[in-house]
């Protein structure tokens, strides 16, 4: 460790050791343990620095994601070897689906010269600093370069150790399956160099990440690390969890939005077999009980009543007007100029994770433990030790496997309430949101109104104008913070995000002079940023309206937009969707193709969906095509899948699924009303094309959403001859 | 409280429960087989699909004086032993699940469906009611067909 002391003010305190790797930004310690661990700050944006994007001739036209990500840089990724031979990466982020546990486990396992099944990615608890964010589609571009460097440093001090061991030099030993291997076929297991590995505070050896030329595992089309325990049952979420004495709670929730209890008779529930407590809570009241059987017979025994929320005498159609006039006014078009005009709505949409929200909560006199899936941990604990009272080195947050999330587990709002809960009824307990509450009382995706202007003139576009408005959640609706609002960073997060630049900015287009304006509503009404937040809207109107330009400029979709992209990455998977998905070929009646781009998080995605409209009411997309460019994609067949996932999303949210207000409630209350897609409604065939690249990842998991979004939109309005203008289509 | 006997995954198992309470959670709350999952309680997202006799149940809808003296199985029960079953075996050939929160639910009606129709159509595959938000529907669709395929 070149016997130096920690630097003043940077390290990460006593009982660690810092070693400096001169060449590189990203720093690893080693902390003191008796076995290797290793670990590195964690900080966003550290690998597109450290990355290859800078020499990429590209780079100026590839921003950063619009999507501001909260954290600062001296969160802890965690390395462990163990004498069992077993890799640990304790990782400071949340596994809902997405695959970063087996995208993380491959960049150790690449680096270290690990086998996959010899990784293990458990998910870190809620740290007291640092990057602890899962959102923006930024895990894999925050965590490639440092677990990849965690790994090799790991990996020197291993080879040095059995260097040692065997009294040979350093550099003729090999690395693979878990073990170093001598040119004389002597083989030793990490784990049973680990003690030694952790002695070595000077690798005789490089600690260097392979270059990409070498990669074995990263790259290589490969299946989730969990995915036996998926399929067997195995895999624990936070309903799963035995913990001793928590006991099933359920709550009874207004009818409205935010209603309030005014009055509660549970002499009735409280007789029922079962049940162990009935407690208020600021927006209901909560039974806990031996099973959730008994649970929720004795919430609807409960006599409650309730006053009407802050949203009650609105409606979807009073919601929608004052959307529609809180847009802003587009400016005067160029003199001489043909306008294509079109103005959109979007219904607000539930995030309906599988897993309704769900959390397991002991809260003593000097001391809580919460288990919950959460992409907040940090923010999380800070909210509800403030909640209880307790201060936050007294909290214990564990984060717990998702069952989807779409951005719902950024908000915290169960675990504070199950908390409250727990207090009250002095007793640990396990609350779960019934289905309807979790569609009738949010997240949801604001609803949103878009009024977009293409200007043209001697054949092409020469301006570009989108004003749009969305709903903004108000202060009211957040209230007390013991409710369970996205009251810290986390929520100024999300508003963030609808105030900041629009997802547009990057100009995928050249369309003359852009003019982007914003305006909105506040409503009191639960929000949250949903799977590829605003651009879900604004980026699927845009491509609505660029199909309406190609048209009535007498020009074919795919060969107007391949005119007027701007970058060679936009360019090469329109090309590719084209090709495989057979753009132009002949159709029957009632068939149509649409194809729609989208560009952010430093990739780029096209995608081309043909649909059936034979029955209007049930419209069919057959047929999806994606091509995506993610920069260096660490797991091709992880990617796939997330964008299969945004594919779903696109003929959902397009055709089918949204949620009505009706005197300030939700009309909605389970998946036969909220029409989230099924197997019936999604196509029959499915390609996603992983455009080969060296260059730093991208970020991935949201990307698809408005690509697919709106090629389901304009083969809707070609099939149909219409100009969808509202969605979902069918609501 | 009436007793229930029923078979639970091989084994015989006696409850103590009311006649009414969904085999749900029995299952869950009082036997501590959480493969089945809450999604709904309604029968409509079909999360916790499971088997009673071998037929296609959605426990969150059948209580448990149904399952007296019969079959239950559950997602835990589907492989024999370590050896997984051939359409758990396709779902990690076509690797499936992402969340996986709903897996357990698509693959035992993926298997109901092969039992009364070995070799599917598009069609039979599209009555499966069974609710993903990942969107897994694609993979789903060729994990049966593998699972179809290869009897």
């Amino acid at each position: 460790m070149d016997g130096s002391s920690p630097t003043p003010g940077s390290g990460p305190g006593d009982g660690v050791r810092r070693q400096e790797l001169p060449r590189r930004r990203i720093l690893v310690y080693a902390l003191a343990a008796s076995t290797l661990t290793v670990a590195t700050p964690v900080g966003i944006g550290v690998a597109a620095e450290g990355g290859q994007r800078g020499e990429d001739p590209e780079s100026a036209l590839r921003k950063p994601s619009d999507v501001v990500v909260i954290g600062d840089d001296d969160e802890m990724l965690v390395l462990e070897v163990t004498a069992a031979n077993r890799v640990v990466v304790r990782l400071p982020r949340a596994e809902v689906g997405q695959g970063i546990t087996t995208a993380v486990a491959m960049m150790i396992a690449e680096e270290l010269d690990a086998r996959l099944a010899d990784v293990d990615i458990p998910l870190a608890g809620a740290r007291a600093k640092g990057n602890q964010f899962t959102g923006g589609s930024d895990s894999v571009r925050s965590l490639y370069g440092p677990a990849r460097e965690l790994a090799a440093v790991a990996r020197a001090k291993l080879v040095t150790a059995a260097a040692r061991r065997w009294h040979v030099p350093a550099r003729t030993l090999r690395t693979k399956h878990t073990m170093v291997v001598a040119p004389d076929g002597r083989t030793a297991t990490f784990g049973s160099l680990s003690a030694a590995a952790a002695q070595v505070h000077t690798p005789a050896v490089p600690s260097k990440p392979k270059p990409a030329s070498q990669h074995s595992v990263i790259g290589r089309p490969t299946p989730r690390i969990d995915g036996r325990d998926l399929v067997t049952g195995k895999a624990k979420y936070a309903g799963d969890l035995a913990v001793a004495g928590a006991k099933p709670t359920v709550v009874a929730r207004p009818p409205t939005v935010l209603g309030k209890v005014v009055s509660v008779d549970d002499a009735e529930a409280r007789a029922m077999p079962g049940v162990l407590a009935v407690v208020r809570t600021a927006h209901g009241v909560a039974v806990v009980a031996e099973s959730f059987h008994y649970a929720f017979k004795a919430r609807d025994a409960l006599k409650v009543k309730w006053a009407p929320g802050p949203l009650a005498p609105l409606s979807d159609r009073a919601i929608r007007s004052r959307l529609r006039a809180a847009v802003p006014r587009l400016g005067a078009p160029p003199h001489g100029s043909a306008q294509v005009e079109g103005e959109f709505e979007f219904a607000f949409v539930s995030h309906a994770p599988m897993e309704v929200l769900t959390a397991v909560a002991d809260v003593r006199a000097r001391s809580a433990e919460i288990w919950f899936s959460s992409q907040t941990p940090g923010d999380a604990r800070a909210s509800i030790a403030s909640a209880v009272g307790l201060p936050q080195s007294s909290v214990r947050v564990h984060v717990v496997r998702g069952g989807g999330s779409f951005g719902r587990r950024l908000a915290y709002d169960a675990a504070i309430e199950a908390a409250l809960i727990s207090k009250a009824a002095r007793r640990p307990v396990k609350l779960m949101w019934s289905r309807s509450d979790d569609i009738r009382h949010g997240r949801m995706r604001p609803a949103s109104h878009h009024r977009i202007r293409a200007s043209h003139a001697g054949g092409r576009v020469v301006a570009f104008s989108h004003a749009m408005a969305s709903v903004g959640e108000s202060s009211e609706s957040l209230g007390p913070r013991p409710q369970g609002g996205m009251t810290t960073t986390a929520h100024v997060d999300a508003r963030k995000v609808s105030a900041g630049p629009m997802p547009s900015d990057s100009g995928l287009y050249n369309f003359g002079a852009i003019d982007q304006k914003g305006g909105g509503i506040e409503l009191a009404i639960p929000l949250g940023a949903w799977r590829s937040v605003d651009s879900g809207t604004m980026r699927t109107a845009e491509e609505i309206i660029v199909d309406e330009v190609a048209h009535s400029l007498g020009k074919d979709p795919v060969a107007f937009r391949r005119a007027t992209l701007r970058s060679k990455a936009a360019k090469a998977v329109l090309d590719k969707v084209a090709s495989a998905g057979k753009w132009g070929r002949p159709m029957p009646k009632g068939r149509a193709q649409g194809v729609a781009l989208h560009e952010e998080y430093g990739s780029c995605v096209a995608c081309l969906a043909e649909i059936d409209v034979t029955d209007p009411h049930h419209p069919r997309v057959v047929k999806v095509v994606m091509a995506a460019d993610v920069g260096t994609a660490v797991n091709p067949r992880g990617l796939q899948a997330q964008l299969m996932g945004t594919a779903i999303d696109g003929i959902s949210t397009i055709l089918q699924a949204g949620l009505h207000i009706d005197r300030g409630a939700v009309r909605e209350g389970s998946f036969a009303d909220f029409h989230y897609a099924r197997q019936r409604h999604s196509p029959l065939r499915f390609e996603a094309h992983i455009m080969p690249s060296r260059k730093a990842p991208g970020g991935a998991g949201e990307l698809g959403v408005p690509a697919a979004a709106g090629a389901v939109a304009n083969a809707y309005a070609r099939a149909t001859g219409t100009r969808p203008r509202r969605f979902p289509i069918n609501f | 409280m009436p007793h229930y006997s029923f078979v639970l995954n091989g084994k015989p198992v006696t409850v103590e429960a009311p006649s009414d309470m969904p085999l749900l959670w029995v299952l869950r709350d009082l036997l501590g087989v959480t493969g089945p999952k809450y999604g709904c309680g309604v029968g409509v997202c079909r999360a916790c699909t499971s088997h009673l006799d071998g037929a296609e149940i959605q426990p969150c809808v059948v209580p448990v004086e149904d399952c007296a003296s019969r079959r239950v199985t559950t997602i835990e029960g589907l492989a024999d032993g370590e050896k997984l079953h051939p359409v758990q075996k396709a779902w990690l050939d076509c690797d499936v699940a992402q969340c996986g929160f709903c897996q357990p639910g698509q693959i035992m009606a993926a298997v109901a469906l092969l039992k009364k129709k070995p070799h599917p159509t598009d069609a039979d595959i599209d009555r499966i009611e069974n609710v993903c938000r990942c969107g897994t529907y694609p993979r789903v669709r060729e994990a049966i067909k593998k699972a179809s395929a290869e009897g």
